[in-house]
């Protein structure tokens, strides 16, 4: 009990902050109002269904302080190997929650699309923002949800008009630094596609940071009728082994007849916790979110998916690959439900597990919830090793194991890796599968 | 805690265990629990010390713990102070032959279409029949001893078997598991027992009808298996009570224990009165069911096919532990009007080599709600370890629900493991396809259905196998249109 006082006290301390800081007037209700729901939730034990397999007693344990403006001395350099190159549609930098202009850099946007920051949007864009922000991802149940409400500073913003067609690829890139005390930081996405607009947005999230820190993302996304939205999350946290917590959520809110094509891939971090949710709330619409897990240590990454069918007509797709070394442990849970009368919803789920050393471990809970009778939903779910018939294929022919093993464990995540369409981040992460496995390189081409 | 006055009062309650009011020749205990109410049955049963103390650890372990309610079904809160906990038909003297069993019971058995007479007769059926908690028949016995095999009601081994229980009793289920298999801990009224030597292959299919009968009595069945070193037993267990209005709670613990190279297979029909169509009435029906496969390349499969209850709330488990075991579930799971079924099975993986295996049918009609919740768990000693999971549902009508939650833990890298599952509802071409022969909806519709569950039909003894179809067909009444 007294730990939990203490743990309380530490958010409320950053919340004190936040809240005397000028806002505006309608989103400090929202704020408060998170901040009590926090209070009631505390920070989940594995008691809680949904954290079950994933124990977040470290992140309890420590005292998180928000992570303030300026003074991080990070340098283009240091974050210049997990920016993507290919974003012409500019690369907006966050660093600790703030936005961060002069590591930032502008790119080519045609006219009418609004890209910034959304501390700024604030007032630019009060009417949009009122309406959107912490409007749509908003379950109840989740405590590091609430939290981020009550404690965000700033992410990115993008708002395409109606018809509007993006072709330049949009990225932001958050870091967390700590140096002397263990930090926190809250970023906050907003991206909404008005009818007819297309728009591809890719997050990269990356830690620097020397001791703990805790970072945490959410980003809204609203989908219009007939929108197309490619979305990718790449979670980078703790490059260093075991100092970096992230938990981050990803919620689309679906129109009519649009589509929303999202990425999820996780190559490190203490513990990286992906909740990705779709309310697919117009029909004719269409969720696909594709994942690559990749991760060895002590690091746990869990996935945690959650589709509403809510109206006829709709089709999803989920597939989620993982691949984990050493004492590296995998969580994912994936949920289909089909409301009353969502007829004709296609719907389906695959998680699949590779597990390269025996200490790795991996909890699997693919759910479906079914409330309509004229469905098709099925899932799936494997968890295995090497096949060794493959690999003796391979060593007859005289590859070394150690290369022959890697060519098959690239073999594995690139069948994910190819669903990505941003060319430019599937060649770099392709390039960071390679660099992760023994003799890899041998199989990197120019 | 307590005040000192209240202690005192305890203390003198329950040192005067024998002035129970209640009079031991009456034939049924007081509604509700109390640990007066476990002495009762304990005394009833003549039962030795150990026993009881037993029953009291349970009760009292009981008393901490709070009802669970992470099922995915709905029912109002159970008064556990409102249900009698023991309750036997009036018995004159000690029955030696089925002739002297009160021809009122037999009468009842035939109206539910399995005359005692007739199971007796059919080849290699033994029947431990169990009319509201107290074995009135047992047949076959004499040939079952020769063998070595006992095969008799619970309450009976406790007396003649007293090692053999005090070694099983609570292995596999122990007393503390979780609140019903607790509750029945405390208060179980009878059960079966069968033990099968060492080497000895059980010539007849075992069988056991339980019965609810009178009002308000909780039934609170405890069976035990145990299989010696390449022993093997079949056991059938089929379930059917009559029209009552009062939802009746039914919380069974069932004990598998398989030595080396043993195999149990235990089979279950289970047809209780589901309520009626509004909803009203019903069984529910919380068991906890568990196999241990303790030795090596031993085998447990369960075998279900659960038409009735109101509330369905089982999971019948493995814990494969024997290098090179192996654990079976095979189930349909029907629901119909306002019925709720939660169910599957869990399967432990410990020993190297173990393979599960797991076919799960769910079919909703109506207003039901149709859960599998299944876990597969590879432990870290559990090498080379394989699992195959497959789970249907089929969804008949817009107003039912069917839901699957699978939990898939896995602690080896050389384990395989495979998880499939399909949501789906009749094909209209299917059904068109048989009208155009001449079937009726009704009758085409049986059929797809029972083609859907042949996989785990196949799986039941002969006998079962037809009973289960034509069950599934009465279920099904009323659900096409």
């Amino acid at each position: 009990m007294v730990e939990m006082t203490a743990e309380k006290n530490a958010y409320a301390e950053a919340f004190e902050i936040i809240e005397a800081q000028a806002g505006p007037s309608w989103l400090l209700p929202i704020r408060k109002a998170a901040m009590a729901r926090f209070a009631d939730l505390g920070i989940p034990t594995t008691r809680h269904e949904e954290w079950k397999f994933t124990n977040v007693a470290p992140i309890r344990k420590l005292d998180f302080a928000l992570a303030e403006v300026g003074g991080h001395g990070v340098t283009p350099d240091r974050i210049a190997p997990f920016v993507c190159d290919g974003a012409t549609g500019g690369t907006f930098v966050f660093v600790n929650g703030h936005f961060d202009k002069g590591l930032s850099k502008t790119g080519q946007l045609p006219a009418g699309i609004t890209v910034g920051s959304v501390a700024e949007a604030v007032s630019a864009n009060a009417g949009l923002l009122e309406q959107h922000l912490a409007r749509h991802a908003t379950n109840e149940q989740d405590a590091f949800l609430a939290l981020n409400t009550a404690l965000m500073r700033d992410g990115l913003f993008v708002h395409v008009p109606k018809g509007l067609v993006v072709e330049q690829p949009i990225q932001a890139v958050f870091v967390t630094t700590s140096e002397s005390d263990p930090t926190m930081a809250f970023s906050r996405n907003l991206i909404v596609a008005d009818e007819s607009s297309q728009v591809t947005v890719v997050e990269v999230h990356v830690g620097l940071g020397t001791i703990p820190f805790l970072a945490s993302s959410v980003t809204e996304i609203v989908v219009g009728d007939n929108a197309t939205v490619d979305h990718y999350r790449v979670t980078r946290e703790g490059e260093l082994p075991d100092n970096g917590f992230f938990v981050g959520t990803t919620h689309a809110q679906q129109g009519r007849d649009c589509n929303m094509r999202s990425f999820v891939a996780t190559t490190g971090g203490a513990i990286v916790r992906n909740d990705a949710t779709a309310w697919l709330g117009g029909e004719g619409s269409d969720f696909t979110i594709n994942g690559l897990t990749m991760i060895e240590g002590r690091q746990l990454a869990d996935n945690h998916l959650c589709i509403d069918h809510a109206v006829p007509h709709c089709t999803s797709w989920e597939y989620f690959k993982g691949v984990y070394d050493d004492d590296a442990r995998g969580v994912f849970s994936g949920r289909i439900n089909v409301h009353k009368d969502a007829q004709k919803t296609d719907a389906k789920q695959t998680n699949m597990s590779l597990l390269l050393s025996d200490r790795a471990l991996v909890d699997s809970k693919p759910q479906l919830e079914i409330f309509a009778d004229d469905v098709k939903c099925t899932h799936g779910a494997t968890i295995g090793q090497l096949d060794d018939e493959a690999l003796f294929y391979l060593r007859s022919r005289g590859m070394m194991r150690e290369a022959a093993r890697s060519l098959l464990v690239f073999g594995f995540c690139r069948e994910s890796l190819q669903e990505i369409r941003f060319t430019p981040l599937k060649k770099q992460l392709e390039a960071l599968v390679f660099e992760r496995l023994p003799h890899g390189n041998v199989f990197l081409e120019d | 805690m307590s005040s000192p006055d209240t202690i005192l009062d305890q203390w003198e309650q329950s040192d005067y265990k024998w002035g129970f009011v209640t009079d031991i020749e009456s034939d049924s205990a007081p509604p509700g629990l109390s640990e007066e109410i476990v002495r009762f049955i304990s005394a009833k049963k003549e039962e030795p010390e150990w026993m009881l103390e037993w029953r009291l650890k349970a009760f009292r372990h009981w008393q901490t713990m709070t009802e669970p309610t992470w099922a995915n079904v709905e029912y109002p809160p159970i008064n556990f102070q409102d249900i009698i906990y023991y309750s036997a038909p009036k018995q004159k003297k000690k029955l030696n032959s089925l002739d002297e069993v009160d021809p009122e019971l037999l009468e009842t058995y035939k109206k539910l279409g399995i005359p005692l007479e007739e199971q007796k007769m059919l080849a290699g059926v033994a029947v431990d029949a169990v009319f509201d908690s107290v074995s009135v028949a047992t047949t076959f016995k004499d040939k079952l001893s020769e063998m070595g095999i006992i095969f008799c009601p619970f309450s009976e081994a406790v007396r003649e078997h007293p090692e053999l229980i005090r070694k099983y009793i609570g292995s596999v289920v122990p007393y503390s598991d979780n609140f019903y298999a607790t509750l029945n801990s405390a208060v179980f009224s009878d059960g079966s027992f069968v033990y099968v030597p060492k080497g000895v292959r059980c010539p007849m299919e075992l069988s056991t009808y339980f019965r609810i009968n009178a009002m308000s009595t909780g039934q609170f069945e405890r069976t035990l298996i145990v299989a010696d070193e390449g022993a093997h037993v079949s056991y059938l267990e089929g379930c059917t009570a009559p029209m009552r209005d009062e939802n009746q709670l039914h919380a069974a613990v069932v004990e598998l224990v398989a030595h080396d190279d043993a195999t149990i297979k235990y089979s279950t029909v289970q047809n209780w009165y589901p309520g009626d169509k509004n909803g009203v009435g019903g069984i529910y029906n919380f068991v906890t069911k568990r196999g241990k496969c303790a030795g090596r390349r031993s085998r447990i499969s369960w075998t279900q096919v659960e038409t009735g209850s109101a509330i369905t709330w089982k999971y019948p488990s493995c814990i494969l532990q024997g290098d090179d075991s192996v654990g079976e579930f095979y189930s349909v799971a029907m629901t119909n009007n306002y019925q709720q079924a939660d169910t599957g099975t869990k399967m432990i993986h410990i020993g190297k080599r173990t393979r599960s295996n797991i076919v799960s049918k769910g079919i909703s009609a109506g207003f039901s709600q149709n859960t599998y919740r299944g876990q597969v768990l590879i432990n870290k000693g559990a090498a080379n370890a394989r699992n195959y999971t497959q789970c249907d549902s089929m969804l008949m009508g817009d107003k039912c629900g069917a839901h699957t939650f699978p939990y898939i833990e896995v602690k080896n890298s050389t384990a395989h493991m495979e998880h499939e599952a399909t949501t789906s509802k009749i094909g209209e071409d299917q059904l068109f396809y048989c009208n155009q022969r001449g079937i009726n909806p009704e009758d085409a519709v049986s059929m797809i259905v029972n083609g859907f569950c042949k996989e785990v039909f196949r799986e039941l003894p002969m006998e079962f196998a037809v009973e289960a179809q034509k069950l599934l067909a009465i279920s099904l009444e009323g659900s096409v249109g």
